[in-house]
């Protein structure tokens, strides 16, 4: 089969964002990749995992995006190109070395760096709409922003080029709708690499001291905006003289293209397109802000475009009639959220004052009609055979029992659907990776103030590699009382399942040594107790054990693998289950399907019988557990 | 072959697990060797655990298009499954919208917990019919589990959607790309599933 390695040069392909980030970084002959998974990111280092034995490149999933960035730079420091790629959260996890990184520079003769962040507006997969430009503005880094997937592929290359003539590192952007769209691609030539690694020890590449090195590093970015004034990578399309001007970057410039076509205002609407952002190329927008006298800003989330037009303008001798400017100051832009075809036809529709209508008033009445009538929604919930479900409901067992009003605080990954509509709802506190340890282990300290609550934090397996086990240590130091339960399913699950340091795999399929958490938490002086989550009544009962010790932190590791890799593994269901309609009690009780809410079983109103959906069961038999009536039967299959 | 339209927008709809994009995959490839310029969207953050899941194939012969697709602006639909299919219909649907879609339906968590109801079935074929301009349906998930493999649900579709020549592509194009992802084991099975899909629209013409 073909894939990103063996595609020729010259040739059409249909690729993901992320994976034509991939091939860019191919063309470019980089040598070492690393990233820890976060969506809408994971394929890019996923990608490049499949291919890098072939290649005879290194790639890695890293315990954290931190970490990733710091193995990338060192390669980088030792003459490879190399990257680095993240989600927007995973940025904030970095930015520490990140903000150093450039003030040392990458090296005399340090291989390019690139840096890969991946935006989620409109959070479809993040806890917020982080918007990463600001942070390249912040660190003095060129930040690139591909507007289509072909220029994904192509910018990436350029990036590194860029990083290797002014010896600094940059940042590619991406955002959703790029990494997660797929178009049609024109591949270039891969080189052989062949580099050899090595560093002159002469050398010593430090922030230290930094204000001349902030200075330099300004004079230098001063030279990447000369570049920038000029890179093909911005372009305009539309009439000499505009009557409106869209200035817009990112997934801004096929949504404006799309609205123009709409509208039909081809012949009055302009599109300066801007792929190079930070440092800002205002000598070629000034020269664009001169033809018109108005101008619409498109681009997600955060108003950076807007802000450094608007700076633009605001020179005394830069415009001589300046233009009006609309986009999210003024309204007409949204300020959150994505940026689609019909945001971009609103705002031109109002500013041109033009009536559009997207379809037959009628038939917009109807469907609206129908979907109010008809359409319901469609919730998250975990998986049939899911080992969350059933520690969540062993913990909310636990907690009831124990009726001191314990509080849970947890953070990413599958567990986090518990604080969504169909989860159990035991969650008190959500933030980020690993702050469901930091904030356990902050009111685990608060008994001098009456704080008398029993304390959970809770984690999964890649989570507590991730950031959970600095939290752990805290609290172990400073005498923290809390319990801590890691959900261990034994692979990073909501990313698509790449391994972490407890799995004894690496991201190219390597052995590696098993990082023993259990050991590792003993190490810290914690109290280890490991239960199988499927024995709902045994977990709850060690939970409570462990809740009544007071004496320091105590971890309950609750082991049990993922049921979709145990799927793919095993090809197996362990048990065939099915409701004894004699004893069900139909919905005068329906805990099965109303409390348990396990996708896999339904009721049948005829009979007023709970069933299994026998296409969805995958017959974990833990829902027997939880009848009442002890109706649910499960049986080994042989 | 050429397209009706330019661009063309098809969306392909149903709920995570049921392949969307693997399908979005098959044809947007094929239209690619076909010299088309062709952009896929994709909605998969929940895919693995029940959400409600679109992608969206844009195809034209003078420009790459950005991935949304405007509102009131799908020429075709695909819809794995019928709620899903309304879902799409209410945003994007317009009065020449072709759809062809799945009856079976594949009830939502809050279903399942009696907490709300599924529409009545007949009502949503004929929600959707009269939303269409022509819509053609087919119990995919029955024929593909007569196949015994409820996996193949979305081969029997893409097979539908062919017979329709709403696109410019022959069953052997679909076929050329299915022998790119499926092993030789699996393409048996999944060449009877997009024959089963093929004739079963002839049928209601």
């Amino acid at each position: 089969m073909s894939n990103i390695a063996t595609y020729p040069d010259g040739s059409c392909v249909l690729l993901q964002g992320n994976e034509a980030i991939a091939r860019g970084a191919l063309e470019a002959g980089a040598q070492f990749c690393a990233a820890y998974p976060g969506t809408p990111s994971s394929e890019i280092i996923g990608t490049l995992a499949t291919v890098a034995k072939d290649a005879g490149i290194h790639v890695e999933w890293s315990i954290n995006e931190k970490v990733a960035t710091e193995v990338a730079a060192a390669a980088a420091f030792a003459g490879l190109r190399s990257l680095a790629a993240m989600k927007n959260a995973g940025l904030n996890v970095t930015m520490d070395f990140l903000m150093h990184l450039n003030l040392s520079t990458i090296g005399d003769r340090g291989g390019g760096l690139v840096v890969v962040v991946c935006d989620d507006p409109q959070a479809h997969a993040s806890g917020d709409e982080e918007d990463t430009r600001w942070a390249a503005q912040m660190a003095d880094v060129p930040l690139l922003e591909p507007g289509s997937i072909q220029e994904a592929k192509d910018m990436t290359k350029w990036a590194f080029e860029l990083s290797e003539e002014l010896r600094c590192y940059c940042f590619l952007r991406s955002y959703t709708r790029l990494s997660h769209s797929r178009s049609g691609v024109t591949l270039g030539k891969i080189p052989k690499p062949e580099k050899k690694a090595m560093f002159d020890t002469s050398k010593c590449y430090t922030p230290y001291v930094a204000p001349p090195k902030h200075a330099a590093l300004h004079e230098q970015l001063a030279r990447v905006q000369e570049i920038f004034e000029s890179s093909p990578f911005n372009s305009y399309t539309g009439p000499g003289q505009p009557e409106l001007l869209i200035v817009c970057s990112g997934n801004g410039g096929p949504c404006s293209l799309d609205a123009i076509e709409a509208l039909d205002l081809a012949e009055s609407v302009g599109v300066l397109k801007l792929g190079t952002l930070w440092p800002f190329p205002k000598g070629l927008v000034e020269r664009y802000l001169a033809r018109t006298s108005k101008v619409l800003v498109v681009e997600e989330v955060d108003p950076f475009v807007e802000t450094h037009v608007k700076e633009t303008v605001a020179k005394p001798s830069a415009v001589s009639d300046p233009p009006e400017i609309y986009g999210k100051g003024s309204g007409h832009i949204n300020h959150c959220g994505e940026i689609t075809p019909d945001a971009v036809i609103k705002a031109l529709s109002g500013i041109f004052k033009l009536r559009y209508e997207a379809r037959d008033p009628d038939y917009a009445q109807k469907a609206q009609d129908a979907a109010k009538r008809l359409v319901i929604d469609r919730g998250m919930a975990w998986c049939p055979g899911c080992p969350h479900r059933a520690s969540f409901f062993a913990l909310r067992d636990a907690i009831k029992r124990d009726r001191r009003k314990a509080i849970v605080t947890s953070d990413i990954g599958c567990y986090t659907l518990d604080v969504f509509p169909y989860g159990t709802h035991q969650t008190n506190v959500l933030h980020c990776m690993g702050s469901g340890l930091g904030e356990a282990c902050g009111f685990g300290e608060l008994a001098q103030f009456g704080f008398e609550q029993p304390v959970i934090g809770i984690c999964g397996d890649s989570t507590f590699f991730h950031a959970s086990v600095p939290a752990l240590m805290n609290a172990v130091h400073n005498k923290a009382n809390m319990t801590v339960v890691i959900l261990d399913n034994g692979i990073t699950a909501m990313t698509g399942f790449q391994p972490h340091p407890g799995t004894g795999r690496t991201a190219t399929q390597d052995a590696a040594t098993v990082v023993d958490m259990d050991a590792l938490c003993r190490a810290m002086g914690c109290r280890v107790e490991v239960k199988d989550p499927f024995d709902m009544k045994e977990t709850s009962a060690a939970l409570r054990e462990l809740m009544r010790d007071e004496n320091g932190v105590k971890v309950l590791i609750l082991r049990r693998k993922c049921e979709l890799l145990r799927m793919r593994q095993e090809r197996t269901y362990p048990y065939k289950v099915w409701v004894d309609v004699e004893l069900c009690k139909g919905d005068k009780c329906g805990y099965c399907y109303k409390v348990f809410q396990c996708p896999g079983i339904s009721w049948d109103k005829e009979s007023d019988k709970a069933q299994i959906q026998e296409a969805v069961c995958v017959g974990c038999g833990v829902c027997a557990a939880t009848c009442p009536s002890k109706a649910i039967i499960k049986e080994e299959i042989g | 072959m050429a397209i009706s339209r330019d661009p063309l927008n098809l969306i392909i709809c149903g709920v995570g697990g049921q392949g969307n994009i693997l399908l979005s995959g098959l044809i947007g490839s094929a239209l690619i060797k076909k010299g088309y310029q062709v952009t896929v969207g994709e909605t998969f953050g929940a895919a693995q655990r029940g959400g409600a899941v679109f992608s969206s194939v844009r195809i034209s012969q003078r420009r790459s298009y950005g991935p949304l697709v405007p509102e009131g602006k799908a020429h075709l639909l695909l819809g794995l499954e019928p709620l899903e299919t309304l879902r799409i219909l209410q945003k994007y649907g317009y009065a020449e919208t072709v759809c062809i879609s799945n009856t079976y339906p594949v009830f939502p968590i809050g279903v399942l917990a009696t907490k709300e109801e599924y529409p009545d079935c007949d009502e949503l074929k004929e929600t959707i019919r009269s939303l269409s301009k022509v819509a053609w349906f087919l119990d995919a998930t029955n024929i593909a589990l007569e196949l015994g493999a409820q996996i193949a649900t979305n081969i029997v579709m893409v097979g539908a959607l062919i017979s329709s020549a709403q696109l410019p592509l022959a069953r052997n194009d679909i076929e050329d790309e299915m022998r790119e992802v499926f092993s030789p084991e699996r393409m048996e099975l999944n060449l009877k599933a997009l024959e089963l899909g093929f004739g079963a629209l002839r049928s209601q013409n």
